[in-house]
């Protein structure tokens, strides 16, 4: 049977602002009764060209054809016309409302009545195999049910092209292999079935055929029976590129920071760190890589005493005492008065590092400003700290007294860390500290750790590009799902081994680990 | 003496029933809209001006007046006074992005001052020795019983005997509720209200969306004051005179978990309870002030216990308060 | 296929609003200096229409309404105007701590009618039994407490359940009104007045009333200012209201903050009510503070939580209240008619603001895309 194309995509560009390209030149083809897979690492593009499908972002350049004619989708509801249905990352439901409900809402055609709806949407649950209690409110509901609910009320709007934008990220194995047991069963009833995702094992076992984006650029497409993992891995984080970033050898190498088997459970139960053990030593960059929300960020706040633990302990030894404390449930005033020297600058910038109406001054006391008995703050020290950073960090101001949200993105973060190190941290944890940053202001982030690394700060840096991580750091931890799936020499790892360590599943981190 | 209780009641209970059911239809697009107070006065007296007109317009003999024409006037003025009053809440809120709260407060104030005032001017027009006006004819329309009331005894007058605003007040809430609970209209109303950025990509235009059930909420809300004016105070308009009823109303749509079926059972419960002190025996004045905060203090429990119990059902609409402006998802 | 027949004339709106990145200060408050410009011809011609005086005739009135016959030496009714001046400006400035921490305290009404009821019950008991200078001080602590146990209860339930302090403070304000009344009518004897009582008033400076209260809350507002500027406490409250995660980040325990920021709003709101009673009415009846706890809201929200720019709004406020009351008593109108253009006034400056955050921008042609 020939084979019809839902979807085209050519020439697809999409700029924000005037630098940033989210996505250029994308050409990309999808047809009726496949499921194609979108691969690619974080940042690489592969949800904004989802989100110009399903009309939240409209293209600056290029063509979508929807079965072979040009379309213009302006808006959510123009997809819907188009059939086209897409399952976000988070989903967009009313929480107090039932599943039925939720799966009607916006529908503008026919009688309303809830009572035949429930008895379509149950035969369409029939038809695919889904476990759906219609009356049920989202907010009683898990992950998966959720997304249940996302599913039915695109089919229920009638779609024959979806798109679902990380389906697996937040399942279990088992929700797994039974979402992809309905999207193929989806596929066999002639629908076009688009999947992003950047889990190589998934992408193999699931898709027909996998298109690959790097940094915005489309790769190529191959079809998954001609492909393997390696291939893919390749295609997905390039060639090895030469960054050239300096890297000396560790010296005075010595245990600072033990955690020990903690495991973090977050509210709705789901567990976000699962016995994570590992030690980072001073004079020593240790990476963390792994997808984007594997626990990453829990990983961090558990040390800087923001998340609960259910088990295990953080301890620190302090080398000037020789004594050993433990950081578990306290506070990050409390870890603060034991004297442990921890500098941390956060994934969330302008939301948790620092406070966007705030000038530069008041930020740089954000850390210090309760130190002595004074009632009063004094600001003549931050002063002088936010005119040194400025100066030796080239920090792009008007002047000190400048709010921090009207800097750009580099400053904005030349800033954060330039307050963290001029704590003279003992531990360090940066959270992608070059995200949305030029080459000079990256260079200029890793030139600060490598300074800290000499003076035996032992720095925890938790990246998202490979190529950095392999050329910076002298340890790499990878973990995968909330667990620690290997530890690697930085001298020695290749991208590829660190690409494979990521995407391993919750079920091959127990078989290895 | 109980059926006279329950009665009076009912009565009192009416201005609030409006209010709330015109603030719980307000609050579920997303909207608080502090602004009620104010819009129920300025319903009282546009309904005041609008019958005041009449009457002149008719001479003194009452032979002259169009029953219908003595209803439907006020009724229409007070309608559309009150729906400008969310009209300009609405353009403050959802076009130029104005906080709610500062909003709402500020029409409070004038709503009450524009109440204030067209009332102290038609005084003054009257010549009237008393700081009142008194449109008694007018009210007599208003305030007329069903025929068969007074041949049912007390069941006659525990149902039959209220002015026809009251039993409207009632159907308007019926109707709210059904709306709200049962209609594809009130399903993409309240997920508007709870959840902007869902509705929105579900094809639902918000900004229409708040922008009516804001001004109808109004409209409803500003018929309290009419009813006020014209069944309980008998067609007499004084300043002030309508106090603080318009902040109960706000406390009855808490009381009433955002349900105008329940604000039904409530504002006549909190028409008992504003009233309770007069029907109490051997209660001093003194003290009768006291048994006044009954309404409040029921008030600040139930919002209490609603926040500890944390059922979501019970809770505000998760965006009650907040802009929504697109680019922003 | 008949579902692929869509329109294809979905085009960028005609006009459409984008959010400004940041407007330079002097620009934002040229907008705002304008409009109250505007706002100020806007009072005088609806002034006119409706009094049918001229035009200058009617800002002479307004003027001379407000500031007497200063020109001739008479500062009367400039003290006047300056200690309704002070009395709005210190409920504002008591809710500006709050609001900085995006607390919605509406309750400066209730708080500060049970300052000046504890102010009144100190003056009518001890009035006879305690020296002048300990029933002062008597009187001073009383109504704090009075203002701050008002003030700190909804903040308590808004730290640990997380309760509605909006409606929780609008509730508390009637229950203050119904023990005022209990009180008045006891003491009144039936009535609804209390007779000015003569003990533990606050001196007069010079032949002037009001001088104390007026120094009193120019102190507060020089002390908030100093206090949300530059002291410790100050700053943790700009982090809570700016952002919890940074607060929990850095250490701050939010809940400790959120309620003793409260205890100090409701504790100034206390100060006011005793400003009211031993400074000004010595006397007290439900409309003491007469709805000027709401439009004190107003107040430290046009004043962008700077206590000076609060002295300007309320100044500008309470110019028209009285200007315009004397316009409109001079043509035998009702008084509320002043209430009418505040409340227009502050509308037309809720609504410049959205000139400064927000542009609104031309569709260019129609090719350019959405986003």
């Amino acid at each position: 049977m020939e084979k019809q194309p839902a979807i085209e995509l050519k020439n697809i560009t999409k700029r924000f602002g005037k630098t940033v390209i989210a996505n250029k030149n994308v050409n990309l083809t999808a047809y009726r009764g496949e499921i194609l897979s979108i691969l690619g690492e974080n940042g690489s593009g592969k949800t904004t060209l989802m989100n110009m499908i399903s009309g939240i972002y409209f293209p600056d350049e290029g063509q979508i054809f929807i079965n072979g004619e040009e379309a213009v989708i302006s808006s959510p509801k123009d997809a819907f016309d188009y059939k086209i249905g897409m399952i976000h990352q988070h989903f967009k439901l009313v929480d107090v409302f039932s599943a039925a409900e939720n799966i009607v809402l916006g529908i503008d055609e026919g009688k309303y009545n809830l009572k035949n709806s429930i008895g379509e949407i149950k035969k369409i649950s029939e038809q695919y195999g889904f476990d759906l209690d219609v009356e049920k409110k989202i907010y009683t509901m898990s992950v998966s049910e959720k997304q249940t609910v996302e599913i039915v009320k695109v089919l229920y709007r009638g779609a024959d092209i979806l798109i679902l934008d990380e389906p697996t990220a937040v399942l279990t194995p088992q929700e797994t292999e039974k979402l992809f047991s309905i999207l193929r069963s989806m596929r066999d009833d002639g629908k076009c079935i688009i999947i992003i995702t950047h889990k190589l094992h998934e992408v193999l076992s699931l898709s027909d055929r996998v298109s690959v984006l790097r940094k915005g650029e489309y790769v190529g497409t191959v079809n998954t029976a001609e492909t393997n993992e390696a291939e893919l891995t390749e295609m997905m984080v390039g060639k090895k590129v030469n960054l050239n970033i300096k890297r000396e050898e560790p010296k005075n190498v010595e245990d600072r920071l033990i955690v020990d088997n903690i495991t973090c459970v977050d509210r709705l139960g789901a567990t976000i760190l699962d016995k994570v053990s590992f030690t980072a030593k001073s004079g020593e960059i240790l990476g963390i890589a792994g997808i984007a929300g594997s626990g990453q960020r829990e990983l961090l706040e558990s040390i800087a005493g923001l998340q609960h633990l259910s088990s295990g302990e953080i301890l620190y030894l302090d080398a000037k005492t020789g004594k050993t404390e433990n950081l578990r449930d306290k506070t990050p005033m409390q870890i603060r008065n034991m004297g442990v020297r921890l500098s941390f600058v956060p994934e969330d910038r302008l939301g948790m590092g620092l406070v966007g109406n705030m000038d530069i001054i008041d930020n740089m006391m954000l850390r210090s400003y309760s130190r002595g008995h004074s009632m009063f703050l004094k600001r003549r020290k931050p002063k002088d700290l936010a005119m040194k950073i400025i100066h030796d960090l080239d920090v792009v101001t008007p002047n000190a007294f400048t709010p921090v949200r009207r800097l750009s993105g580099g400053n904005v973060q030349k800033v954060l860390v330039g307050r963290e190190i001029a704590a003279s941290p003992t531990v360090l944890m940066v959270a992608y500290p070059v995200r949305g940053l030029d080459i000079n202001s990256s260079y200029m982030i890793y030139n600060l750790l490598n300074e800290q690394k000499e003076k035996g700060v032992a720095i925890i840096f938790v990246g998202e590009d490979l190529d950095v991580l392999v050329e910076l750091c002298d340890r790499i931890m990878v973990i995968g799902s909330g667990r620690v799936t290997g530890i690697v020499d930085g001298r020695t790892a290749t991208k590829e081994e660190i690409g494979l360590l990521m995407t391993k599943s919750k079920q091959e981190g127990e078989d290895n680990g | 003496m109980i059926i006279q209780f329950i009665c009076r009641a009912i009565l009192l209970g009416v201005p609030l029933l409006y209010g709330s059911t015109g603030e719980i239809v307000t609050e579920k697009s997303g909207h608080l809209n502090l602004g009620i107070p104010g819009i129920m006065y300025v319903g009282a007296i546009s309904g005041v001006v609008g019958s005041f007109l009449y009457e002149n317009s008719c001479g003194n003999d009452i032979a002259n007046m169009n029953p219908l024409l003595a209803v439907l006037i006020p009724l229409l003025c007070t309608i559309v006074g009150s729906a400008v009053m969310g009209l300009i809440y609405c353009f403050l809120t959802v076009t130029l992005q104005a906080n709610q709260n500062v909003t709402g407060l500020a029409l409070t104030t004038l709503g009450i001052g524009l109440g204030n005032f067209l009332g102290a001017s038609l005084i003054n027009i009257t010549k009237s020795e008393l700081p009142s006006i008194a449109l008694t004819k007018t009210s007599s329309f208003f305030a007329a019983k069903l025929p068969f009331a007074d041949d049912l005894g007390f069941i006659g007058e525990l149902l039959f005997s209220h002015d026809f605003l009251t039993y409207f007040a009632v159907i308007i809430a019926l109707c709210a509720s059904f709306v709200l609970n049962k209609t594809r209209v009130g399903l993409n109303l309240r997920s508007v209200g709870e959840n902007p950025a869902t509705a929105d990509a579900a094809g639902i235009n918000v900004i229409k969306y708040r922008y009516v059930a804001t001004c109808i909420g109004s409209a409803i809300a500003g018929l309290g004051g009419l009813q006020y004016v014209m069944a309980y105070a008998s067609g007499v308009w004084s300043n002030n005179a309508f106090g603080d009823r318009g902040w109960m109303a706000i406390a009855l749509v808490i009381f009433a978990l955002w349900k105008p079926s329940v604000a039904i059972l409530g504002s006549f419960l909190f028409g008992a309870l504003c009233n309770a002190n007069n029907y109490i025996q051997g209660l001093g004045t003194e003290t009768q002030e006291l048994f006044k905060m009954l309404p409040y203090i029921v008030t600040i429990i139930v919002l209490i216990i609603t926040s500890m119990r944390k059922k979501r059902e019970h809770q505000p609409p998760e965006s009650l308060g907040l802009s929504y402006f697109r680019e922003e998802r | 296929m008949a579902d692929t027949k869509i329109q294809k004339n979905h085009r960028e709106p005609f006009l459409r609003v984008v959010k400004r990145d940041d407007m330079a200060s002097w620009k934002a408050w040229l907008i705002r200096c304008a409009t109250i410009v505007i706002a100020f011809f806007l009072t005088g011609l609806l002034s006119m229409a409706i009094t049918q005086k001229g035009f200058a005739d009617t800002y002479d009135i307004m003027f001379t309404g407000v500031f007497g016959r200063l020109f001739e030496g008479h500062t009367t009714m400039l003290w006047k105007y300056l200690q309704e001046i002070a009395i709005l400006l210190a409920l504002a400035l008591a809710l500006t701590p709050a609001f900085k921490m995006k607390f919605w305290n509406c309750g400066a009404e209730g708080q500060a009618l049970m300052g000046g009821l504890a102010s009144i019950v100190c003056m009518i008991e001890l009035g006879d039994k305690l020296p002048y200078g300990a029933l002062i001080a008597v009187i001073a602590v009383t109504s704090i407490l009075a203002g701050a146990i008002w003030g700190v209860l909804p903040a308590i339930f808004k730290a640990v359940f997380n309760t509605n302090e909006t409606l929780f403070t609008l509730m508390m304000n009637y229950i203050a009104t119904q023990i005022i009344a209990y009180y008045v009518y006891i003491k009144g004897g039936g009535s609804n007045v209390i007779n000015p009582v003569d003990a533990g008033n606050f001196p007069s400076v010079g032949s002037n009333d009001y001088f104390v209260n007026i120094v009193i809350v120019a102190v507060i507002t020089v002390v908030m200012y100093i206090y949300l500027k530059y002291s410790k406490q100050g700053y943790e409250i700009s982090v809570v209201g700016e952002s919890q995660n940074t607060a929990r980040y850095i250490g701050i325990n939010v809940k400790k903050v959120i309620i003793r920021t409260m205890v100090i709003s409701g504790a100034l709101c206390g100060i006011t009510g005793m400003l009211l009673v031993a400074g000004k009415d010595h006397s007290i009846n439900i409309n003491s503070v007469g709805g000027q706890g709401f439009t004190a809201i107003l107040m430290s929200w046009l004043g962008q939580f700077n206590p000076f720019i609060m002295v300007v709004m309320t100044a500008i406020v309470v110019f028209l209240r009285l200007g315009v009351a004397k316009v409109a008593d001079t043509s035998l109108l009702n008084s509320s008619f002043s209430e009418i253009i505040v409340g227009i006034v502050i509308l037309m400056l809720v609504g410049c603001e959205f000139f400064i955050r927000y542009s609104v921008k031309f569709r260019h042609n129609a090719k350019e895309g959405e986003v």
